[in-house]
């Protein structure tokens, strides 16, 4: 196996397009594992670590953009972002323990297309756009388009995701993550939900998203939620509608985390709970 | 296929050492430098035996490749006091019996000091939350985190 840690993207393209079967290592939580069980056995393995500009955080007028090998820690330590973001940093402090956290980084939680990735779902509630870079030019696209099944994504040999944008936050936002697992740490999502609320002055939910995870083979975007929740002030029948919408979204699995049906109850009741969070937070919110 | 060349800080020593690319930071520790306090007991990132800090955070020294280590700073088990002068974190392990068989124990440790380090002055549930990648058969934790409690007030100069 090659060993590559090019100081530009365009190196890094250019090595993953020359490369056959060459692999990205960003924080390695996932890959070094495959490595070792023999699933994944790449002719090359390309850090990303040492590109600058995918290790830093950075606001500018149009949001705030997170370079795609920033670690959880590091993206659960940037004071500006929890406060602009708290639902799509808890769902990054919640993958793994604290030594996971510290290599672990966003863009490969989103690239390694497990349905039960926490940050996926809590970033497509946050509009979060990903930035690609190959050897066919630059683009950028929403980031439920990046899994297409698990461990699969919609990437194009020689692409690497470079960074995610969250958009610029009116006043009055805030989002929220949960998830359920049987434990408290260290486990995977039986079930997860991100939502992301905009207020107006009065209270009434101006503007809303939702994704789910861990119940399709992909992460869903909740398409009928703004429907649901514009104009209100999360009653309970509008929290009970939005239960029923997400549960009959999920295609879930029956496997040893959770049964179909439970699944289908537990997503509705975490929509509930996450947009309740995020509307406390948003009430609080500059 | 040719080693790679690697020049890296352990413990605070300029250290080289050649090593295939496929070899994890555990592996060189362990193997090449003889550093064996690392233990090794999922290898996949599960268990917290091979806690190691990397650039002040901490990791597991078995999701990294030991390529992975040019111009980084790396500590050990090793680096955190010497026999004849424990760290605050070892000591109170021992005074407390925080450790039967002691193959968790680095890990452990290495994890608490680098909480301690950031954190002086944990809650139980800090302690717990931060410690839960580290994994102990023997003790039940409870021992592991009052002994943290304990190291703690002994850092800002409290007794226990």
């Amino acid at each position: 196996m090659q060993y590559q840690s090019p100081a530009s993207i365009d190196e890094a393209v250019a090595a993953l397009a020359t490369i056959g079967g060459a692999r990205v290592l960003a924080g390695g939580t996932d890959l070094l594992v495959q490595l070792r069980s023999g699933s994944a056995s790449p002719a090359a393995v390309i850090d990303i670590k040492n590109i600058a500009g995918l290790r830093t955080i950075s606001e500018t007028a149009e949001g705030f953009r997170i370079g795609a090998a920033v670690s959880g820690a590091e993206i659960t330590d940037h004071e500006a972002l929890v406060r602009a973001w708290p639902g799509v940093t808890e769902a990054a402090g919640l993958i793994g323990s604290t030594q996971v956290q510290g290599r672990a980084s966003l863009g490969g939680n989103v690239c390694n297309a497990s349905p039960a990735a926490d940050t996926t779902p809590a970033l497509i509630a946050a509009r979060a756009v990903a930035e690609i870079i190959g050897p066919g030019g630059r683009r950028s696209i929403p980031v439920e388009q990046i899994a297409t099944g698990p461990g699969k994504t919609s990437l194009a040999s020689g692409e690497i995701v470079v960074s995610f944008l969250l958009p610029k936050r009116p006043a009055r936002s805030a989002d929220a993550y949960l998830r359920l697992i049987p434990r408290t740490e260290m486990d995977i999502a039986v079930a997860g939900a991100g939502v992301s609320l905009t207020l107006n002055e009065d209270g009434t939910i101006a503007d809303a998203r939702v994704g789910i995870g861990a119940v399709a083979p992909t992460a869903l975007v909740l398409d009928g939620a703004p429907g649901i929740l514009v104009g209100t002030k999360l009653e309970d029948a509008v929290l009970e509608k939005l239960a029923q919408m997400a549960g009959a979204a999920a295609r879930p699995i029956d496997d040893k985390r959770g049964t179909i049906d439970y699944r289908r109850k537990v997503v509705g009741v975490l929509a509930k709970r996450a947009a309740l969070i995020a509307y406390e937070r948003a009430k609080g919110a500059r | 296929m040719a080693k790679s060349h690697v020049s890296t800080t352990v413990n605070g020593d300029p250290v080289e050492f050649l090593c295939d690319t496929a070899e994890t930071m555990l592996d060189v520790l362990r193997n090449t430098m003889g550093l064996t306090g690392t233990k090794e007991g999922c290898g996949t990132g599960d268990c917290g035996a091979c806690s190691i800090i990397v650039d002040g955070r901490l990791v597991c020294g078995c999701l990294m490749l030991a390529v992975e280590a040019t111009g980084k700073q790396v500590t050990t088990i090793e680096g955190i006091g010497a026999p004849d002068r424990l760290h605050p974190v070892q000591q109170a392990f021992l005074e407390d019996a925080a450790l039967q068989c002691g193959f968790c124990t680095p890990g452990f440790i290495v994890a608490a000091k680098a909480l301690l380090d950031r954190n002086p002055d944990p809650s139980e549930t800090e302690i717990r939350y931060w410690l839960a990648g580290n994994l102990c058969r023997c003790t039940g934790y409870d021992k592991i985190v009052r002994a943290v409690q304990h190291a703690a007030a002994e850092m800002k100069g409290q007794p226990a």
